[in-house]
């Protein structure tokens, strides 16, 4: 009996069986697709949290002026006029361990661009925000210095914005209104997606804060040039709390604060508040690959139950095949191809199944699922193996039975 | 030269703590050309004289030549290649694949031995045709009545040609005159020239043998010479 012989005899036992070959192929597939549906959502999840994270910027500290108090009166964060352009540069200067220190000021403005318009934010930033908060231009240049120190007409615009105005075109070079003040667009900053907090990053336009100030916000020009917040992004992970510690007493200072009076500001970490968020995805990951592992489970208890059930009925079948002249390795042959056939078209059509499923809730729930090679190896080598050691194991017990005894198995 | 010799064969089993000897003792020698009726009480040691004898069990100890070999002993491997090759062997309850067609299950022997799937049918078709089933080749073995099933298995045993042809109460499942045309079946055989050793405990189907060997507590009882009845006479004049 050659080897193309037993493979022949095991296809058509199956053929034969086409039932029970079907339902141990059902536990395999159920497994299978679990598995890699659950875990391409869960790896999607996490995927979507670490880009959140990147698009924060690494590293980063939010200084706010605090609320301001009005005869008794609190009036919410950032209303206190008290952190300023001077403030940004003493922190880049004095503070140890700050790689950039970046004012911002804010506003919202309709921009127009022929007969299109657009309302988003607009930043007036220097360079260093750009790099203090990781953001990359796919396009263009960064601010000149004369056009920062000359409120130059000048924008940078982010992807959506250059999406809803410009469409297909090249903004760069086109000129743009923000509200009343035409702008040149000189630079376009790479997309980073949605926010930790859900907002479109890539809704924004970027001008020199000395545009902001004295052409589209029109404040006086005093001697406090104050900003809406600075960003201070640290050399490494080990020098934020030193940098937190030395921008709280440099800007207590500068601001003459006494001991026991209360701040003026308020700083936040950013990587922190990502770090937050990440846990929660990685729970969320983990909580999903325990419900793939329960299918994988159950899947292979279903495996296994349909090969025990019908162990007897195999049993018999092997100890006909030994009365009529069949080796133990014959056997055994024929059921590990068994098994393995079974296992093979299982594990390919649960990975088929489990793509399109993860694909499918993707769809539908507007989540993201990412396909990774090593939960499809996973799922079904781990099915496989349950499918062959379960098909294989009692025909090997069976093989080993003087043919007469596995004849009258009951 | 005997074509089965067995001297003192015994066979026991273990039940927890008793030890039961179904075979205590047995010898016994079968010419070529025979048609041996083995019959006694259940628990006699009939039906595992017959297993030893086709291979299908080991004895725990004694001698058993076959064709002048000495069959106790051989390898595993060896066994399947007698099993395949010298002897066929016909079971109460048929023992058929219950899905597959009447032409596959007559040629599985064929499938161990290594014949191109063309000879396989070829023997299979032959065989099939000879036991008068040649119109039922592509018809699942549950699809066929028990006498028919018993003919495909009897097909089955034939068709590696084999030195012996071994029946275990090939009647037992099957009624008064389908047991009559099986038997005319074997007696045809027989006839032609196939030794034939079968189980019974009916008087009526040992009647067609042309020896009887009565078992009675792992022991041949008795052994007799006749001259057999006819079972196509008898058969044709119940129609």
């Amino acid at each position: 009996m050659g080897f193309f012989g037993t493979v022949a005899i095991a296809l058509k036992a199956l053929a034969t069986n086409k039932l029970r070959s079907l339902l141990t192929m059902l536990g395999i597939v159920i497994g299978v697709a679990a598995v890699i549906a659950m875990i391409a959502i869960g790896r999607g999840a996490q995927q979507n949290v670490a880009e959140q994270l990147s698009g924060l910027g690494s590293n980063v500290i939010v200084v706010w002026p605090s609320s301001a108090s009005s005869g008794g009166l609190r009036l919410g964060a950032s209303t206190a006029p008290t952190l300023s352009e001077d403030d940004a540069v003493a922190i880049g200067r004095e503070v140890a361990g700050v790689q950039a220190a970046a004012p911002l000021l804010r506003g919202n403005q309709q921009i127009i661009v022929g007969n299109m318009n657009w309302q988003s934010g607009v930043h007036g930033i220097t360079n260093d925000y750009l790099e203090a908060r990781d953001w990359v231009l796919s396009a263009g240049r960064a601010f000149e210095p004369s056009e920062l120190s000359a409120s130059g007409k000048v924008a940078i615009i982010g992807s959506t914005v250059a999406r809803e105005l410009f469409g297909a075109a090249d903004p760069i070079d086109q000129p743009m209104r923000i509200g009343r003040l035409p702008v040149i667009v000189i630079g376009v900053l790479a997309p980073k997606g949605q926010s930790a907090w859900g907002g479109d990053q890539d809704d924004v336009v970027m001008v020199p804060i000395a545009t902001m100030r004295n052409r589209i916000q029109g404040q006086p020009t005093g001697r406090i040039k104050r900003v809406g917040s600075i960003s201070i992004k640290a050399i490494s992970a080990e020098a934020l709390p030193g940098v937190m510690e030395g921008t709280r007493a440099l800007l207590r200072q500068r601001h003459r604060l006494q001991p026991g009076q209360e701040d003026d500001f308020s700083m936040r970490n950013l990587t922190e508040i990502a770090e937050t968020r990440e846990e929660a995805s990685r729970t969320l990951a983990w909580l999903l690959a325990a419900v793939a592992g329960v299918s994988l489970l159950v899947g292979g208890i279903g495996i296994m139950n349909i090969m025990l059930v019908s162990v007897t009925e195999r049993t018999r079948e092997i100890g006909l095949r030994r009365a009529v002249g069949a080796r133990s390795r014959d056997i055994l042959l024929q059921f590990l191809v068994e098994a393995t056939t079974l296992a093979v078209i299982g594990g390919l059509l649960g990975t088929l199944v489990g793509v399109g499923a993860a694909m499918m809730v993707a769809e539908l729930a507007g989540w993201r699922a990412t396909l990774t090679v090593d939960s499809v190896v996973l799922a079904v080598s781990f099915a496989a193996a349950i499918g062959i050691f379960f098909g294989f194991w009692p025909a090997r017990k069976a093989s080993r039975l003087q043919p007469i005894d596995a004849l009258r198995h009951e | 030269m005997a074509l089965i010799d067995v001297r003192d064969l015994v066979k026991t089993y273990r039940m927890g703590d008793t030890e039961l000897r179904a075979l205590d003792g047995v010898s016994l020698t079968i010419e070529p050309g025979e048609c041996v009726a083995i019959m006694g009480p259940s628990g006699s040691g009939k039906s595992t004289f017959m297993n030893v004898v086709g291979c299908l069990d080991v004895p725990s100890s004694g001698s058993y030549r076959l064709d002048g070999r000495e069959v106790s002993g051989l390898s595993d491997d060896a066994l399947a290649a007698i099993r395949n090759q010298r002897i066929g062997f016909v079971f109460q309850q048929f023992n058929l694949l219950s899905r597959t067609s009447a032409l596959d299950n007559a040629a599985l022997p064929l499938l161990y031995s290594g014949a191109g799937r063309a000879e396989r049918e070829r023997r299979a078709r032959a065989r099939l045709e000879q036991v008068g089933l040649g119109d039922r080749l592509e018809h699942t073995a549950a699809q066929l009545s028990g006498g028919q099933q018993q003919r495909v298995a009897i097909a089955r045993a034939l068709v590696n040609d084999p030195l012996l042809l071994l029946a275990d109460e090939p009647t037992g499942a099957l009624d008064t005159r389908t047991s009559l045309e099986v038997m005319v079946l074997l007696q045809g055989l027989n006839r032609a020239g196939q030794t034939v050793v079968f189980v019974t405990h009916e008087a009526e189907i040992a009647r067609f043998a042309s020896r009887i060997v009565r078992f009675r507590d792992g022991k041949v009882e008795h052994d007799e010479r006749r001259q057999p009845e006819d079972a196509a006479a008898i058969s044709a004049a119940l129609h």
